[in-house]
């Protein structure tokens, strides 16, 4: 592959205006949705689609997130999920036919605490078991592996170890938002930006469209993807979900030399470290503790993670922030998605990815169009159903999931 | 950063606070008459407004008192701080 940055988007897709009627309206232009609409495409030959978005297309979280992509999750269910999407991102870029500098260079989550320490072992040996690639890496390893890691005893959360996904990395997330509009354009599908949905059209118990401040749009089926505003959704079709939506925020410093090789991620001392193909620093941590839906953190989070990462990288300290901005994660009690079938009939759910949806992007939309599409649940799905909230069987990817939900 | 007046200790910044959700959120009077549907939504489904909200906090590194407070989820306005077990103000 090239590593020539690809055309400018303005001539990736059409900017139709919305049709009165659909087969399936899809609400948020995300990753998330451009996917679902790509593999109803694809995948089950449904063109008849339409993506509507509020703002522009993949200006949510698609545009904020910090691009680390990873299957090493400790449960069977999320382990499965994350590595459909890990293959198909290993695929994409051929199949999409566009270079969007997809960078297999390994995640290290490390390791501070003895319980840290069994914490990843067993997660090394869960990932093993089922198949995902992960080793675990003793500190003269995680040295050798990543330089620039402060692994002296003499700090205050020493480096104990790491677990190690080889596999994992990075992908260049606008344009992995356009490879996939592109393709769901040629297949027929309309993406239409500045389309907000403010009701549904119901008919007794059934959704039969939505409504947009571009008027009413009928639909066979309606697909939420709309991540942080999913219960604002919701609520306007009579439902509550288990999700609280948190700011979550990220920073990048200027552009650097090729320093950092791989992606470093520490839960106990809270940053996340990657350098992007530019050659900035792109550094994330946890989502502020309160609900919010302003699109921006506190700046006490910001000196966090950067007393973190500097603990961790005294090679940065004389770095620059160049830009930092938040997004709107929804949150679930137990760290996992909820993708599914509505108690409101043909109105479909695909929401509360939280931290972490992004390295799912691929499966997320392969799983939900097919639940969509056949309206019986993706098996890799099946486990993630509303249901689970009332039966129990929860996912609990606390440890997991992200760096502090 | 937010600036919380603690009904106790008057403004204090955020980090000296511990988040504690939704408020006026009841125990349920008969647990064992509740559906295992009615059971989950107590334990996990929490209203998610964009708009004013109220919630509790605790002044954990002061008083360590809980009380609640009525927050715009945009703005972050806090329009009300009330003592736990006040009902929630009327917010015009
Ligand atoms: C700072 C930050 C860092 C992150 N880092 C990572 C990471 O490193 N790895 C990872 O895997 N994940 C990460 N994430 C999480 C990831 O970004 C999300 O889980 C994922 O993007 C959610 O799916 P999406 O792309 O479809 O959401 P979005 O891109 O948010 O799409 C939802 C869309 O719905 C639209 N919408 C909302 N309401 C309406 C309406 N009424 N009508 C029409 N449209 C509407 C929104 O405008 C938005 O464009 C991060 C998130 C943030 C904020
Ligand atoms: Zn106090």
């Amino acid at each position: 592959m090239s590593h020539r940055l690809p055309e400018h988007p303005d001539w990736l897709w059409r900017t139709p205006d919305p049709r009165r009627s659909y087969d399936v309206v899809v609400i948020g232009a995300g990753g998330h949705g451009l996917a679902t609409a790509y593999y109803l495409a694809r995948n089950h030959g449904i063109t008849d689609v339409a993506v509507l978005e509020r703002g522009w297309l993949a200006g949510g979280n698609m545009a904020r997130n910090t691009t680390i992509i990873r299957s090493n999750y400790l449960c069977e269910e999320s382990a499965a999920l994350y590595e459909h999407a890990l293959k198909l991102w290993e695929v994409l870029p051929e199949e999409l036919d566009y270079d969007f500098l997809f960078s297999q260079r390994g995640v290290l989550n490390l390791a501070h605490t003895l319980q840290d320490v069994r914490e990843g072992t067993r997660r090394v040996n869960a990932n093993r078991l089922g198949g995902v690639d992960a080793e675990w890496l003793d500190p003269d390893q995680v040295r050798a592996f990543c330089p620039i890691v402060n692994t002296s005893p003499d700090v205050r959360y020493p480096v104990l170890g790491a677990t190690l996904q080889p596999r994992a990395g990075i992908a260049k997330h606008d344009h992995v938002a356009w490879a996939l509009a592109r393709r769901a354009d040629a297949y027929g599908v309309d993406l239409i930006q500045g389309c907000e949905v403010t009701g549904f059209l119901r008919d007794g118990d059934r959704v039969v469209g939505v409504r947009t401040n571009r008027g009413p749009i009928a639909a066979g089926k309606v697909a939420l993807a709309a991540a942080g505003h999913s219960s604002v959704l919701a609520g306007l079709a009579g439902l509550r979900l288990p999700v609280q939506s948190h700011p979550l925020q990220a920073l990048v410093s200027e552009l650097l030399e090729p320093v950092h090789p791989t992606v470093v991620m520490s839960n106990h001392v809270h940053v996340y470290v990657s350098q992007a193909h530019k050659g900035e620093l792109v550094m994330g941590a946890g989502v502020d503790a309160y609900n919010g839906y302003g699109q921006r953190g506190s700046f006490h989070m910001i000196e966090h993670q950067m007393s973190a990462a500097l603990e961790l990288f005294p090679i940065f300290a004389r770095a620059h922030v160049l830009r930092t901005w938040g997004g709107i994660v929804d949150v679930t009690p137990d760290a996992s998605p909820i993708i599914g079938p509505t108690p409101v009939e043909n109105l479909y759910l695909n929401c509360g990815w939280g931290t972490g949806g992004f390295k799912a992007t691929p499966s997320s939309g392969w799983v939900y169009a097919h639940t969509i599409a056949t309206g019986e649940p993706h098996p890799l799905a099946a486990p993630f159903a509303l249901e689970r909230f009332t039966t129990g069987a929860l996912i609990d990817e606390h440890g997991a999931a992200a760096v502090a939900h | 950063m937010l600036l919380i007046a603690c009904p106790w200790c008057g403004e204090r910044e955020e980090l000296e606070f511990h988040y504690g959700g939704q408020a006026h959120v009841a125990h349920p009077a008969d647990p064992e008459q509740l559906s295992d549907g009615e059971w989950g939504e107590y334990l996990f489904v929490r209203d998610n407004p964009k708009g004013p909200f109220a919630e509790r906090w605790s002044h954990a590194a002061g008083c360590r008192r809980w009380f609640n407070v009525v927050r715009h989820t945009v703005t972050h306005q806090i329009l009300a701080v009330y003592p736990a077990g006040e009902p929630k103000p009327v917010i015009p």
